[in-house]
């Protein structure tokens, strides 16, 4: 059961480094862009193939992945999703909608539609004893990164100076811009930094998380849920509601495979309907 | 006859009180204005008093009848309308749509879904004299959005006064409405039916003391003083808070 | 202008808002001779039907009253699935099925409803997603009953009230469904014109004023999406007639999508959008579609994201629009 525990813990890190780009934009700059998990999808693709068929080592594509989805995603906020900033919540969603589609079908296309396993390398492989629960390397590597960059997150939102820029721009645009902050090259790089860690996370759990061409439409509802129970006007909130779906899911899939997923949306909904602003979000609904 | 009134009304927000300890009367027929300096709690009081907010504390009374507990809509079936400080109107509707909309809600035939709308001659006719009413006779046809400001503010008290409301709480009529157009307005306001009880929000004291028979001063959420217009004009402890008010009009 | 004058002008006005265009005879009559003229189309022709009768019931929830929905399949399929398992199960009259499957939907769009009223925009497109998902979840698990992922088949399907043959006979399968949808659409286009009708569109262009003027906001919606959720009952349960297997993909949420799609191509807000967007979808998917499934995937993304970015409410007319009047632009210049 601990064995679950972990992988649930392990699955709900994930999770929470692919969506908290989505969160930051959400919160940010109040877009909803559904199209969040085709990052993801990306920096995995990029990682598989590095490794698969260029012979790089598995720890050296991650911040490659990373900086391939961020880059992408800077030239697609500049050239596309600029547009959508004052439109509205539906229009938002059908543009990103088209997006994964259109993603999806070139994917297809290039790399064909079954799904994709990064070979990773053999020390990573297995997993050890602990105490009679076993520990998966590869799961444990997972917690391991995914801690690092929430804590380095939490850094960087608390003590540089971008953070306080980011978080003057979050509480209030125009008060912000007005002092001097350049909330516009903010969105940009905010955008693109959560897609690189979307990408880095596709990487990451490529193995976990199943790499084909519609994974986004796929996992699109899981990030949401991460967003929207978890709120987004901070990173625990988010975080929290990661591993609770992590977990959740994990050993609804486990203990109950006729429920699993039933389970999952109907306390969404349950949520959604009863603190429309998430579980753990402070102050009032936008 | 008190037409409207509060009880102990407050609102809290964590540590802000909007709203504290009011105990308004609004006496039926009343040209009744409330005035106070910016940030003293007015909208606030007036959102109460239509159930857009919930008090945290008192009662709301409409003809001596409890509609503390009742929502928006409820409230306006009992006979209490509003106007907005910036216009709330349906774009993409006719002012003669608009108009009759509202009479057909009053008229409890807003649940009819075979019939035509407009089918009633009625409803239009009384739309149409309404409309007259307010000069908009010109523009029945038009998208409300393609309305200019001044026309948009009449229609706004008109939708209010469709409803033939017992009591009309009319926020900042004026507001926004340029020199040239204000006299229409306040030819509308002035021109009310007398059978119905007013209670005025203003910012501009001209309106104020050309139209009220009753002022009560609202400062910080609190009930300052209130009496006839004569006395609240001389009253110093008035003029003190007002002090750097009165300079913009 | 005497009173009277005005009000007769102001009565014609109205009026005029809500007659029928001439426009709407010819096609409406065109439609009608398709049935007799254009005999090698009529299982295309039966598709578009359909797929637009569900496109008007999501218009009604999207264009009058301003409800995002992107989980409006839940209806289609449930309806889809009461109709086959009424059909194998007690009777296979077809008209009786509808009314059965109309009936069931709109009970479950009256229970979701009150889930759907809640929040924003935003919270609602999850709340419609996440009933689709959990309709989906339930159809999926209840294999027994449904037929899983197989799908349920040998629904019988008898003569329309008794006399007229549609099985495996497409010409008056399609006659069917288009009475149907006549029928229905009649329907639909007196109830926007209704005093109810107009205070959906007061909901949807103002809420917080609609409410200030005695509309009862959450009572009127739940009523048009129970509606709306009844007529997508029924679109469903004509195509479980019409096709031989009801399986998942009825309920699934790609064909919330499609339907969307389909309306916003077409425009919101006119009840024609829904027909007209579902005809040129389905016309487009046959052409294109059958080179390769990406490019018709391709082309729908591309398709949604040039209509975010430049249409507004009139879909592919919205467009039209622009370039007519981009073009026009051009001419004019000196």
């Amino acid at each position: 059961m601990l064995t679950i525990l972990f992988d649930g813990i392990a699955y709900g890190m994930l999770l929470f480094v692919i969506a908290c780009g989505l969160a930051v934009t959400l919160g940010l700059m109040n877009f909803v862009n559904l199209a969040h998990g085709a990052f993801a999808m990306l920096g995995g693709y990029c990682a598989w193939l590095l490794v698969n068929f260029y012979g790089v080592p598995f720890f050296a594509s991650l911040p490659i992945a990373f900086m391939f989805a961020a880059m992408i995603g800077l030239v697609a906020e500049r050239t596309l999703y600029v547009h959508f900033y004052n439109r509205s919540h539906f229009e938002q969603v059908l543009f990103t909608i088209g997006l994964v589609f259109m993603t999806a079908a070139v994917v297809d296309y290039f790399m064909g539609s079954q799904q994709r396993f990064i070979n990773l390398p053999s020390y990573l492989q297995g997993r050890f004893d602990f105490f009679g629960v076993g520990i998966g390397k590869y799961r444990l590597l997972i917690i391991l990164i995914c801690a690092l960059i929430v804590i380095v997150l939490q850094v960087i939102l608390g003590y540089t100076r971008f953070g306080s820029r980011l978080r003057a721009a979050v509480d209030d645009q125009r008060v912000a811009s007005g002092l001097g902050i350049n909330v516009n090259w903010i969105f940009a790089l905010t955008f693109a930094f959560g897609c690189g860690l979307a990408g880095l996370g596709g990487a990451l759990g490529a193995e976990i998380l199943s790499l084909e061409p519609h994974f986004p439409l796929k996992y699109m509802i899981y990030f949401l849920i991460v967003v929207s129970v978890g709120g987004t006007s901070s990173i625990t909130g988010p975080f929290l509601a990661s591993l609770l779906l992590g977990i959740g899911d994990v050993a609804g899939k486990y203990y109950a495979p006729r429920f699993g997923g039933f389970v999952i949306y109907t306390i969404m909904i349950v949520v959604l309907v009863l603190r429309p602003q998430g579980l753990f979000a402070r102050g009032t609904a936008k | 006859m008190i037409a409207l009134e509060t009880l102990g009304l407050e609102k809290r927000f964590g540590g802000i009180v909007p709203t504290n300890d009011v105990n308004l009367r609004v006496r039926e027929g009343a040209r009744h204005a409330l005035i106070g300096p910016n940030g003293a709690g007015k909208t606030t009081l007036i959102n109460l008093l239509t159930g857009v907010l919930k008090p945290s504390r008192g009662q709301v009374k409409l003809a001596g009848n409890d509609i503390t507990r009742l929502k928006p809509h409820q409230r306006v079936a009992r006979g209490i309308a509003r106007t907005f400080q910036i216009n709330q109107l349906f774009g993409e509707l006719t002012p003669l749509e608009a108009i009759a909309l509202v009479i057909g809600e009053r008229e409890k035939l807003g649940t009819r879904f075979w019939r035509a709308f407009g089918g009633d001659e009625k409803i239009v006719t009384e739309a149409v004299a309404l409309a007259r009413q307010f000069g908009l006779a010109d523009v029945l046809e038009e998208r409300t959005s393609s309305l200019p400001y001044g026309k948009q503010r009449q229609l706004e008290i008109a939708l209010a006064i469709a409803g033939k409301p017992r009591v009309l709480l009319l926020d900042e009529p004026a507001a926004g409405v340029p020199e040239t157009e204000r006299h229409e307005i306040l030819e509308t306001v002035a021109a009310l039916p007398k059978d119905v009880t007013v209670l005025l929000i203003e910012h501009d004291m001209d309106i104020v003391f050309g139209f009220a028979d009753r002022i009560t001063v609202l400062v910080d959420g609190k009930l300052f003083v209130e009496g006839e217009p004569k006395e609240i004009e001389n009253d110093p402890r008035v003029r003190a808070v007002y002090l750097g008010e009165r300079t913009d009009d | 202008m005497s009173s009277e004058d005005s009000v007769r002008e102001a009565s014609a006005a109205l009026k005029r808002k809500r007659a029928w265009h001439w426009l709407e005879y010819v096609f409406w009559i065109a439609a009608a001779a398709s049935v007799f003229l254009l005999p090698s189309q009529h299982a295309l022709l039966t598709q578009i039907a359909i797929w637009a009768l569900f496109a008007v019931s999501l218009d009604l929830l999207l264009g009058y009253a301003g409800i995002v929905s992107l989980g409006h399949a839940a209806y289609f399929g449930f309806g889809a699935y009461v109709a086959a398992l009424f059909a194998i199960n007690f009777t296979g009259e077809p008209v009786t099925g509808l009314v059965v499957a109309g009936v069931a939907a709109g009970l479950l769009g009256l229970i979701t409803s009150l889930l759907v009223l809640r929040g924003t925009d935003l919270t609602r497109i999850m709340v419609t997603i996440g009933i689709a998902l959990v309709m989906y979840e339930i159809a999926n698990q209840m294999s027994w009953l449904t037929g899983g992922a197989d799908g349920l088949t040998g629904m019988p399907v008898d003569p329309v009230l008794g006399f007229f043959p549609i099985y495996f006979i497409p010409k008056n399968a399609y006659a069917y469904v288009l009475v149907v949808l006549f029928a229905l659409f009649f329907v639909a286009k007196r109830i926007v014109h209704s005093p109810f009708g107009y205070s959906l569109r007061a909901i949807k262009g103002n809420p917080l004023r609609a409410s200030s003027i005695g509309i009862p906001n959450n009572l009127r919606l739940i009523a048009v999406y129970t509606v709306a959720a009844a007529y997508a009952g029924i679109a469903g349960a004509l195509l479980a007639q019409t096709t031989p297997v009801v399986s998942l993909t009825y309920i699934d949420f790609q064909r919330s999508a499609d339907v969307l799609l389909m309306l916003i191509i077409g425009g919101t807000g006119y009840l024609y959008g829904g027909i007209v967007g579902s005809a040129l979808f389905l016309i487009a998917q046959k052409s294109i579609g059958n080179v390769t499934p990406q490019y018709w995937e391709f082309w729908i993304g591309f398709a949604l994201v040039v209509i975010a970015l430049f249409a507004r409410d009139r879909g592919v007319f919205s467009i039209i629009e622009r370039i007519v009047n981009a073009l026009g632009k051009r001419n004019a210049k000196p």
